[in-house]
């Protein structure tokens, strides 16, 4: 009844005597659809790059021991009284940083339905000789096969491969920064000097990139057995365990769950990473309010032409309901044509931001140290697309809509009285 | 006789700039078939009394029949789809849709009304066309034609439809004698033949005084005719 073929066709009649003006107001949808699917693809594009960065390299529950200094002082113990006794910088005792029974819990994590990955690991500071100089590191002694399911170490390896570290019971994974910074390939040996001061040869089996500068320049992977050797630890000496889950934001409960049962400290990913989190709700924020904004204006711009549109065909409206047209033609008529410009409008507008989103992600950048990337990054979602596309067209069809609704009400004598 | 409208104690008010009574106690009745000239002097109120009978204008106080049909106080639709039926029109300035051709601006009305084929119509809108000496402009841009020519497919748009009663505000305004004689022709035989009524408002004695009926005007009342 609205859209029947007449109304359709005197919609076409409109739109193609009048090419420039309708070609005009497309102009106008399309430039604001353009507009959102590039600043969106940019804006989430380099927020996704720095969460997945940022996210790939940490563990969503670390489980360590934690250095505690709350114990009473010996003479307190033996007074039997804290009220005077008061000791000054008391030192915390030399204890190991192990967990104990760290594999089993390994195991029993496992376990846990919520749990994606699991991997024990120890981590020592070590120092690489250079020549003269000394470059400080970290070794982190891992199964190699656990911590790729976490961190897809095998996609960030830049040579020599995650088997050959599994090979060899001398290898290390080195970062390229700090490899790059010790001019050492894969199959080159180091020497790497413990915190207790033992001096060792390693053998570098290959080099990764996380795309983090502060994990590419400071650290190595090895297998657990080596760095324990290196360490002087027995065969169940683990310092860390990393879990990963399959939901993020399971990481809070799991944390506080997994610390009261296994009695050491179990840190989730959002309180290790506080001022990440902020500063990710943050650009999210803004990112939000400035496609809002975006659409706002173009909303308004979409209107306003709509609005030009209707009220430029005043005269045919009076003429077409003094010749028997009813309110509900006139808004056919109307909305036809608004389809029509919003269709065309919006669809050429995704076409723009999709050439000029490629643009923007063939534009040449440079991460530095921070990031590894080399080209500005840029989220092609096709979310972006038919929702700019839907919106496009929706609002340009209410946009012709309301005017068209009063048009249909107005007595076409005021009009035609002239 | 049989009556085809009928209009009782139509009274218009205009409140701009200032209030003022355009149309004070107008009553008559029009008979089927009947052709009539309604005069007077400019500003008097004829072209405000036929946009009230034509029910564009709903804004009156009084009582319209036509058609053996109340139309006072119907809905702004259920009008327009009575006009589409029964009422043809011809304005004073003569407005046609200017994007659109001589054909296709004859051809809406009754492509609206959908009692017609598309292809029943088109032979129908040339012949009125040819009636009036048009058609050889048919597929021409309505915007392109001189006034007088846009007067004339203007009248044969309000022919279109077989309309009951067929109304014009100085249809005959813009044209020259030949071509007014032959609009007058036209009406002359469309009342006798085919019993449509018209309703003229006319600044043309002659036209006026061949016409079966003459109403005079004068401030907002009928004066002659009654
Ligand atoms: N929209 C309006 N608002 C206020 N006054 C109006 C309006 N339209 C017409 N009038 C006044 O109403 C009176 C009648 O106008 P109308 O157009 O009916 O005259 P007319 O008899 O058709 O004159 P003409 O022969 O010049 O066409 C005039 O005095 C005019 O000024
Ligand atoms: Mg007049």
């Amino acid at each position: 009844m609205w859209f029947n073929k007449l109304n359709i066709n005197i919609a076409k009649t409109h739109l193609f005597a009048k090419k420039k003006q309708t070609i005009v107001a497309s102009l106008g949808v399309t430039f604001g659809i353009a507009m959102f699917v590039l600043m969106i693809s940019v804006m989430t594009g380099v927020n996704k790059i720095l969460e997945e960065t940022q996210l790939a390299s940490t563990p969503h529950v670390r489980i360590y021991r934690d250095i505690s200094n709350d114990r009473p002082s010996l003479l307190s113990q033996i007074l039997g009284t804290e009220d005077w006794a008061v000791v000054h910088h008391q030192k915390p005792k030399d204890e190991p940083l192990n967990l104990r029974n760290g594999l089993l819990i390994a195991r029993s994590l496992e376990a846990d339905p919520r749990v994606l990955g699991v991997s024990p690991q120890l981590t020592s500071q070590v120092f690489f000789n250079y020549g003269p100089a000394q470059l400080s590191g970290i070794l982190t002694g891992v199964d190699i096969e656990k911590e790729d399911l976490l961190y897809n170490v095998k996609g960030k390896v830049k040579s020599g491969s995650i088997e050959a570290l599994l090979s060899s019971n001398d290898g290390i994974l080195m970062g390229q920064g700090l490899a790059n910074k010790m001019n050492v390939k894969s199959g080159d040996k180091v020497t790497v000097t413990t915190p207790r001061g033992d001096i060792v040869l390693l053998r570098v089996v290959g080099t990764f990139a996380m795309g983090i500068g502060q994990i590419d320049n400071v650290r190595c992977y090895a297998n657990i057995s080596t760095v324990q050797k290196v360490m002087q630890k027995d065969t169940r000496y683990i310092t860390d365990i990393h879990v990963k889950l399959k939901e993020l934001n399971q990481s809070l409960t799991a944390a506080t769950e997994w610390q009261s049962r296994y009695g050491y400290r179990a840190e989730d990913w959002e309180t290790a990473n506080a001022t990440i989190l902020v500063s990710f709700t943050i650009r999210n924020m803004m990112t939000g309010v400035v496609v809002v904004t975006l659409l706002v204006v173009a909303g308004f711009g979409i209107y306003n032409i709509m609005n030009m549109t209707v009220y430029d065909k005043m005269k045919d409206i009076a003429i077409l309901k003094a010749t028997g047209f009813e309110g509900r033609d006139i808004i056919g008529v109307f909305i036809s044509q608004a389809a029509f410009i919003g269709m065309m409008g919006a669809f050429a507008g995704m076409l723009i931001g999709l050439f000029l989103s490629y643009l923007v992600s063939r534009a040449p950048f440079d991460g530095g140290e921070f990031l590894s990337i080399d080209h500005f990054p840029v989220n092609f979602d096709v979310r972006f697309y038919v929702f700019g596309l839907v919106f496009g067209v929706l609002t340009t069809i209410l946009a012709g809509y309301f005017p068209a609704k009063k048009a249909s009400k107005i007595d076409p004598v005021s009009i035609l009285r002239g | 006789m049989e009556k085809v409208l009928e209009a009782k104690k139509l009274n218009k008010f205009f409140n701009d700039p200032a209030p003022f009574q355009v149309l004070k106690d107008i009553t008559f009745d029009v008979n089927k078939g009947e052709f009539l000239s309604i005069v007077g002097k400019s500003g008097c109120g004829k072209s405000t009394l036929l946009y009230l009978l034509s029910t564009m204008d709903t804004e009156y106080d009084g009582e319209l029949y036509m058609a053996g049909t109340k139309l006072t106080g119907q809905s702004q639709n259920d009008l327009a789809r009575f006009r589409s039926k029964h009422l043809g029109f011809v304005f004073q300035f003569h407005f046609l849709l200017p994007e659109f051709t001589v054909l296709q601006n004859v051809m809406i009305p009754a492509l609206k009304l959908g009692e017609r084929s598309k292809e029943e119509i088109e032979v129908k809108a040339i012949e009125k066309l040819k009636l009036l000496g048009m058609d050889e402009y048919a597929m021409k841009r309505s915007s392109k034609l001189s006034g007088g020519q846009q007067q004339r497919v203007a009248i044969a748009r309000a022919l279109i439809n077989d309309p009951t009663i067929i109304m014009g505000d100085e249809p005959t305004g813009n044209l020259d004698k030949k071509n007014s004689e032959l609009v007058f022709r036209i009406f002359k035989d469309l009342a006798e033949e085919f019993k449509q009524t018209i309703i003229t408002v006319t600044h043309d004695p002659d036209f006026a005084e061949k016409s079966d009926r003459v109403i005079e005007m004068s401030d907002g009342q009928i004066i002659k005719g009654l």
